[in-house]
């Protein structure tokens, strides 16, 4: 087997770095049937920024981040989420936490037994008790119309094509305005020019709601149109850390391999 | 002898040591750790669904929906099986109490055997087919398409939600139905009166309540919350639990409906001894 030499992790200059660390993690561990999915995972997200988190399948990137919305408990390791420890808070205090994270699932994830205005106004009613059923309205076309699709109100989730239920999952992640916002494989099984909405949509995301962004992916065209930095797990360790340019310009054949 | 399991090595937990064991007992062992973590599981989910039905934030709601759509979408089922259960129970009772000149007692002994026990029991097997199904396989597909994670994150807690709702709900309609399977069951039975004889619904009703007592409704009434809850219970259980993928749908379905049918059966003979014992 070819003994592959990894490039040293290209780090960005402390200049770059807007201040604030939303997600701090350090040493994160994670196995299943005494198999190590995540080996040693330290990573950081700063505010405003869109960090790519970029591997082949099965390298733990969506384990990765499972854990720090804890649907999954690590075995080993710290995740500090705006300064919170995850692992040592109660079920109140995760659910407060989790009212500023959106998590747009793999799959979209949308409640089948709701219409499309019901799935969006299930968090909002639950998240944000205060508001009025006219501020919910407008809330609920707001983002309805911000991705795209005010015109999908009272369509149920199997009358939307996939494209469309990803859009209206994203629709139900930005409703509650988070700070921080977690894409699972947010173009997977999308055709081309449906992927490069979705990275789109997730550039104005980005803008307008001020979020800072975990976005995993395997997509490299994904990775290229929305990452402001990009880390690459490889048998669940970082195998490389930097900006795109370091990744493109890469001798590595792993990287390589990514970037053809 | 030559041993017919292929024998393989594994590491004993109490000497660290490594041991021979056949394949055989390996699997019979491993079920036997299934078995008991399941029920072990299920133990720990009864006590979220205790602690969470007494939590501030009940989904009220989500209840009155779950009610209707056990309760309401149950009905024409029940209604039908509910009718036919005492028109059969009539005409097949009528032969053996007319050798002992006993016709006159029909409505009574029809009674006390659908409000005793077959209105119940009948009523609860079915709607263990039904809900309890319909729970798992609901649950189990909304575990498989990420939908329980999907609450999860946006800070509602799906046991509270979908759980507590849905055992709730059966709890309180499963008796609901049996009392209206009890009602039709009765009404089947004028009509089987009816069919070799002329008997006005008036003197059926009054000859069957005639011997029908207070200690015959009120157990069974009592154990229909239970058959409710155990339907819930294991519907939401097997649904909440299942694996993560598409097969695992059908699995959970399919075993809420053996689980729950046949805990329906253990627990109506736990509530008969008990019944036999206080009465």
């Amino acid at each position: 087997m070819k003994n592959l030499q990894k490039e040293p992790v290209p780090t960005i200059s402390a200049k770059e770095k807007p201040d604030r660390k939303m997600i701090e993690i350090i040493g994160l561990k994670k196995g299943f049937n005494n198999q190590e999915v995540l080996k040693d995972i330290s990573l950081q997200l700063f505010s405003g920024e869109n960090l790519v988190v970029l591997g082949k399948s099965g390298s733990g990137k969506s384990v990765l981040i499972q854990c720090i919305i804890r649907l999954l408990v690590p075995d080993a390791g710290s995740i500090e989420v705006l300064g919170k420890d995850v692992n040592s808070l109660n079920r109140n205090e995760l659910d407060e936490l989790r009212k500023k994270i959106g998590f747009l699932f793999q799959s979209g994830a949308l409640y089948d037994s709701m219409t499309v205005k019901q799935n969006l106004e299930f968090p909002l009613r639950r998240i944000r008790k205060h508001l009025t059923e006219q501020e919910i309205k407008e809330k609920v076309n707001e983002v309805l119309e911000n991705v795209g699709l005010a015109d999908a109100l009272d369509k149920m989730p199997s009358q939307l094509s996939g494209g469309m239920r990803k859009r209206i999952s994203l629709a139900r992640t930005i409703v509650i305005d988070p700070s921080i916002m977690l894409y699972d494989e947010p173009t997977t099984g999308l055709d081309p020019v449906t992927s490069d909405e979705i990275s789109a949509l997730i550039n104005e995301v980005q803008k307008k709601y001020k979020t800072s962004s975990i976005i995993i992916t395997h997509d490299i065209e994904c990775a290229k149109a929305t990452a402001d930095r990009i880390m690459m797990l490889q048998d669940g360790e970082v195998y490389l850390e930097g900006k795109i340019n370091d990744f493109e310009n890469s001798t590595d054949p792993i990287i390589k391999s990514f970037f053809k | 002898m030559k041993n017919l399991h292929p024998v393989i090595k594994i590491k004993s937990f109490a000497t660290g040591k490594s041991v021979k064991i056949s394949e055989k007992t390996l699997e019979k062992t491993q079920m036997a750790t299934e078995f008991f973590s399941d029920i072990g599981n299920m133990a720990i989910f009864i006590k979220e669904i205790v602690k969470e039905t007494f939590s501030r934030d009940f989904e009220f709601k989500e209840f009155l929906r779950q009610c209707y759509e056990i309760g309401n979408k149950s009905l024409p089922l029940i209604a039908i099986t509910g009718a036919i259960m005492g028109v059969v129970l009539t005409i097949q009772s009528r032969p053996a109490l007319e050798d002992f000149g006993a016709v006159t007692m029909l409505p009574g002994m029809v009674a006390v055997s659908i409000i005793r026990e077959i209105g119940p029991v009948i009523t609860a097997l079915i709607l263990a087919g039904k809900i309890g199904s319909g729970m798992g396989a609901e649950l189990g597909s909304m575990k498989v398409s990420e939908q329980i994670d999907a609450m999860e994150v946006s800070a509602t807690n799906p046991m509270r939600y979908l759980v507590v709702t849905r055992v709730l709900a059966a709890t309180f309609m499963v008796p609901i139905l049996v009392l209206f399977a009890d009602g039709l069951g009765l009404f089947g039975s004028w009509v089987g009166v009816n069919i070799k004889g002329d008997v006005s619904i008036v003197l059926f009703l009054s000859q069957a309540f005639s011997s029908v007592e207070f200690i015959d409704f009120f157990p069974a009434l009592v154990k229909s919350f239970f058959f409710g809850s155990v339907i819930g219970i294991v519907g939401c259980y097997k649904g909440y639990n299942a694996g993560r993928g598409t097969e695992s749908v059908g699995v959970a379905a399919n075993s809420a409906v053996v689980l729950s049918s046949l805990l329906v059966i253990v627990v109506d003979l736990i509530a008969v001894q008990i019944t036999d014992m206080i009465l």
